[in-house]
């Protein structure tokens, strides 16, 4: 099978390359094995959060402080500048209302009732702006009975500090009955179904958030509205008669599934090839070019393409692979960027900033990475399999994922 | 104030409330006991046990919680005794002792899965027979088993083993163990006090009278007093023996233990040959254990629980001998603990270190009466060593009651309706998971966890099988302060995904319970670093992809920080 591109990993990364190449024409392939990081999405998509633990307001200035090795100083700062603008353009043409600005970070609400700085917010959730103001004063926070994966109580203690006077109702309905008979069939995603099934339960359930928000001026929810039916969440507020503010859950995360299924059909619809649940095992190399791949389930049949991009993510998506004594990528053996004594990946200070997180590929300037010291001509990396940066303590893992997938697209499209 | 406990076992009061009515009794009261006992091990809730049960007024402190020394960092081996047949025979015959009570008095912390000694290729196939001779003089029964066979009934083993002695080893549950003990001493009129350290010990001329504590939960100074004080801090006592200026030769040796994902074996995997590194392969619950090591370390690092990379190189090497599947099986956590060795009196060299059961009576050895010390041993032993230690204080206080802990069961224990087979027996599917695992894990006492109602049976620890109502009971009756405290009742946490998930469910329904969000919110970021702890020399593999998981989670959706939530 030949195309001219096929990118390797389906998640937020893998899907903005495919979809930003085929919105050019390009015939893409991805090949995914599953899961994605974005089943674990908060609702916000952070730029630049943090620079040596200080808040960051201006997250394009503070971008300039960063070491020369990070992905956007890579990058370039005036091109993520620029790819920071087309980002929420390029997700609201899958269907994804993404709202806030590169240079100004605004907050949103944790489930630890805590303000948080991000760069985009899904339209679902609510953005704040100043960190230490919220705009009501009395608000109830309302949970499904045995939905475990929602705190009220550490949302109300978060929002003390706030000056909000915050109650917790829990309540139940009919329609949960079947899904709590099973004890771990209380999750996020089974909540969601019942709303995207029926408009009677949303009605139901709408009338009953009404009746228990009299007297107050919020209502706080947990986010598990909208799996395949994106306009839960919309017809949800429009039905309850005062703001309302959506919490993340532990995952899986259901606006994060959406998202993921959009970007997707997205893909698909520009004419994008999606081979979900597929491994690539290897891959043919001539002259410095990776030629073809073959995977799990096509067998003898070899995909080929004129360019490749590897976006595989980090540990948990098995982008790069922790052995007991060593780092390796596990696809095509592609040099690595980090120690390759095991004892220096921890530190023993979980909330530390871990080494391991700072762990990726090497790639050249122009993100194609590398063998054996040798860049492969036709193969770029990009996401979170890149090294170079503790996303989770920057704050800048979508901003990563999405920016670097954009300029290797560009890169491509050359 | 006894009469109040002593109607606890019928009334509809939790133990929570009695603790309230027993705190504004003890108020106005001289707080006198007749026995204290430092430590919340094993050996000092056993002893609490034994003396409640013989009509003692006890009090138990202890400066974290039940079972977070020594009694919970080792195999959970049920010995059947023969690890020490050829070199210790006297160990040996006390272990089959102990072995056969435990099977009968605590019964649901007990799997009676029995035990193989292999013989490998590079063993000596001679020792076989000295080996099951010594078995024998010790009471232990053997039986011989043809390699074919030790095969087919223990699938995991090492195929190139030559010769196998089958014998009733079992696995015992520590936590559960020790918590029992705890829980029958309360029934018996016991009070006990976790988080509450000893800073010093009272005297008055030659005689020990209390103890000065530091309550770690309220920041306050509280001092108790006792006829008898005794010391059973394991490796601690040799501390606490010095506030009380005595001085005891302490062996601190350190072993480790790697806990692997799954339970590869059904059966206890011994080596046959003289006891040495990494040779037992425990099952336990949902998974199995290989240990361990043996250090000698300072004193001053008793507190420092760090395994190395060497050590878990080493416990993988050797394990992989005894059942070769362990090479591709995922490690879930190392930790080591450190074994309470006296070193005998009349030997300031250190050398001679006594491996068996050390009762001191300090006013005959040192000329301070009203203290005692019972260390040494081992957990298969600590019923014993409870025994003895009571003994010699019903002695100093003229009470003339026999010892029943060998005959009455733990509560839990007490009826047969939970027969030794079940416990290999979990089935994790089906819509009662969750009793299942509760009665697995509580006994008879299981009964107080509600059931059949949806909300209580929904699961909060899915890799263990916990639900909501055994959670609501361990808050309410089984002494939990914290997550870390409510790990050891229920093994939340302890599974696969090591705490990713459960963690932050169990926090919130702590939360509920101490009306207190910010300390749970801390509570949380504690029990992720100490989940850490055991992490960091094993983690690789899907360990790391799991751990990279959990961070997101906790510090990028929720912004969970190390402290002051």
């Amino acid at each position: 099978m030949k195309f001219n591109n096929i990118i390797i990993g389906g998640g937020l990364s893998g899907l903005t390359c495919g979809i930003k190449l085929a919105e050019q024409g390009k015939k893409c392939a991805i090949v995914s094995s599953g899961q994605s990081a974005i089943h674990f999405f908060s609702g916000s998509f952070d730029l630049l959060s943090k620079v040596d633990g200080q808040e960051v307001k201006n997250p394009l200035e503070a971008m300039k402080t960063l070491p020369d090795s990070h992905p956007y100083q890579r990058v370039g700062v005036e091109n993520i500048a620029r790819l920071a603008v087309e980002a929420p353009q390029f997700l609201n043409r899958a269907g994804l209302q993404f709202l806030g600005q590169a240079d100004q970070n605004h907050f949103v609400l944790t489930p630890m009732g805590i303000m948080k700085p991000t760069w985009l917010t899904l339209d679902d959730f609510t953005r704040f702006e100043p960190k230490d103001t919220f705009p009501w004063k009395k608000a109830v926070i309302l949970n499904f009975s045995g939905f475990l994966d929602f705190h009220s109580l550490f949302v109300q203690d978060g929002l003390k500090k706030f000056d909000v006077d915050a109650q917790i109702k829990n309540f139940a309905m009919k329609e949960f009955e079947a899904i709590r008979r099973n004890p771990s069939e209380m999750r996020s995603t089974n909540i969601a179904k019942v709303f995207d099934q029926g408009e009677d339960a949303l009605n139901e359930f709408a009338e009953k958030v009404n009746l228990l928000s009299e007297g107050f001026e919020l209502v706080i929810l947990p986010a598990v509205f909208g799996l395949f039916n994106k306009n839960v969440v919309t017809d949800l507020k429009s039905k309850i008669n005062k703001p309302l503010v959506l919490l993340p859950v532990i995952p899986p995360s259901v606006p994060g599934i959406r998202s993921q299924i959009l970007l997707r059909k997205r893909f698909e619809a520009l004419g994008g090839t999606y081979f979900l649940g597929d491994n690539v095992e290897e891959g043919t190399f001539e002259n410095k070019r990776l030629v073809s791949i073959q995977t799990n389930n096509h067998g003898d049949i070899k995909l080929e393409a004129d360019q490749f991009v590897l976006a595989g993510g980090s540990f948990y998506s098995k982008g790069i692979v922790a052995a007991r004594n060593k780092l390796y990528e596990p696809i095509f053996g592609l040099d690595i960027d980090g120690d390759t004594v095991s004892d220096k990946w921890l530190d023993e200070k979980f909330f530390n900033d871990q080494p391991y997180m700072h762990y990726g590929l090497k790639t050249d300037s122009d993100f194609r990475v590398l063998m054996n010291g040798q860049p492969i001509e036709n193969l770029y990396a990009a996401g979170s399999v890149l090294g170079g940066a503790n996303a989770l303590k920057e704050g800048s893992g979508a901003g990563i994922s999405l920016l670097t997938s954009l300029h290797v697209a560009e890169q491509i499209l050359k | 104030m006894r009469f109040i406990l002593s109607v606890e076992r019928n009334s509809k009061l939790n133990i929570k409330d009695i603790d309230k009515i027993e705190f504004i009794m003890n108020k106005n009261k001289s707080k006198e006991y007749d026995v204290i006992i430092i430590g919340g091990g094993a050996t000092g809730a056993g002893t609490a046990r034994d003396c409640a049960m013989r009509g003692l007024g006890v009090l138990l402190v202890e400066r974290h919680d039940f079972a977070t020394g020594a009694t919970g960092r080792n195999h959970g081996l049920l010995h059947s005794g023969a690890r020490y047949a050829v070199t210790d025979p006297e160990s040996a015959s006390e272990c089959i002792k102990e072995n056969v009570i435990l099977r009968r008095i605590a019964n649901h912390c007990v799997e009676g899965n029995n035990g193989l000694f292999i013989t490998l290729p590079d063993d000596d196939i001679a020792f076989q027979s000295q080996f099951v001779d010594a078995c024998k003089s010790a009471g232990i029964g053997t039986e011989i088993i043809d390699p074919d066979f030790a095969r087919h009934i223990e699938p995991s083993v090492n195929p190139d083993l030559i010769g196998a002695v089958k014998v009733p080893d079992g696995s015992v549950d520590p936590f559960r163990l020790t918590m029992s003990n705890a829980l029958d001493a309360r029934i018996h009129g016991a009070v006990l006090l976790t988080q509450h350290e000893v800073k010093g010990i009272v005297k008055e001329q030659d005689r020990a009278i209390g103890v000065e504590l530091f309550n770690h939960e309220t920041k306050e100074n509280v001092n108790y007093y006792g006829k008898i004080i005794v010391n059973a801090g394991g490796i601690w006592g040799h501390h606490i023996a010095k506030l009380a200026g005595v001085n005891i030769n302490m062996f601190p040796a350190k072993g480790s233990l790697l806990i692997f994902g799954h339970r590869v074996n059904k059966m206890v995997l011994n080596r046959c040959r003289k006891p040495a590194n990494a040779d037992i392969l425990v099952p336990g619950d949902t998974i199995c254990l290989i240990g361990t090591t043996s250090e000698r370390i300072p004193y001053d690092q008793i507190d420092n629980m760090f395994v190395s990379r060497q050590d878990v190189d080493v416990l993988i090497r050797e394990g992989v001998k005894l059942s070769p599947v362990l090479a591709a099986t995922r490690i879930l956590r190392a930790y080591a603990g450190v074994r309470p060795l006296v070193v005998a009196d009349n030997d300031p060299s250190g050398r001679s270190i006594s491996r068996g059961i050390v009762l001191l009576d300090h006013q005959e050895r040192d000329g301070l009466s009203g203290f005692i010390t019972i260390t040494g041993g081992k957990l298969m032993t600590y019923r014993l060593m409870a025994e003895e230690a009571t003994d010699l204080i019903c002695k100093k206080l003229a009470v003339d009651k026999q010892c029943e802990t060998a005959e009455k069961s733990l509560p839990g224990a007490e009826k047969s309706e939970h027969p030794l087979s079940i416990a290999t027996e979990k089935v994790y599917t089906g819509a009662n998971i969750s009793q299942k695992s509760a009665k697995d894990r509580h006994g008879t006492l299981a009964k107080n966890i509600s059931n059949g109602d949806n909300y209580e049976d929904s699961l909060v620890c899915e890799c263990e099988g916990v639900s909501i109502a055994e959670v609501k009971y361990a808050i309410n009756e089984l002494h939990v302060n914290n997550l870390i405290d409510l790990r050891r009742r229920t093994r939340v946490g302890m599974g696969t995904c090591q705490g990713e998930l459960c963690a932050c469910r169990a926090a919130g329904l702590l939360c509920e319970s101490s009306e207190n969000p910010g300390k749970a919110k801390d509570d949380l970021a504690n029990f992720l670093q100490e989940r850490w702890k055991g992490m960091l020399p094993i983690t690789w593999g899907e360990g790391i992809n799991e751990v990279q998981f959990t961070s997101w989670i906790y510090e990028g959706i929720y912004g969970l920080k190390p402290d002051n939530n």
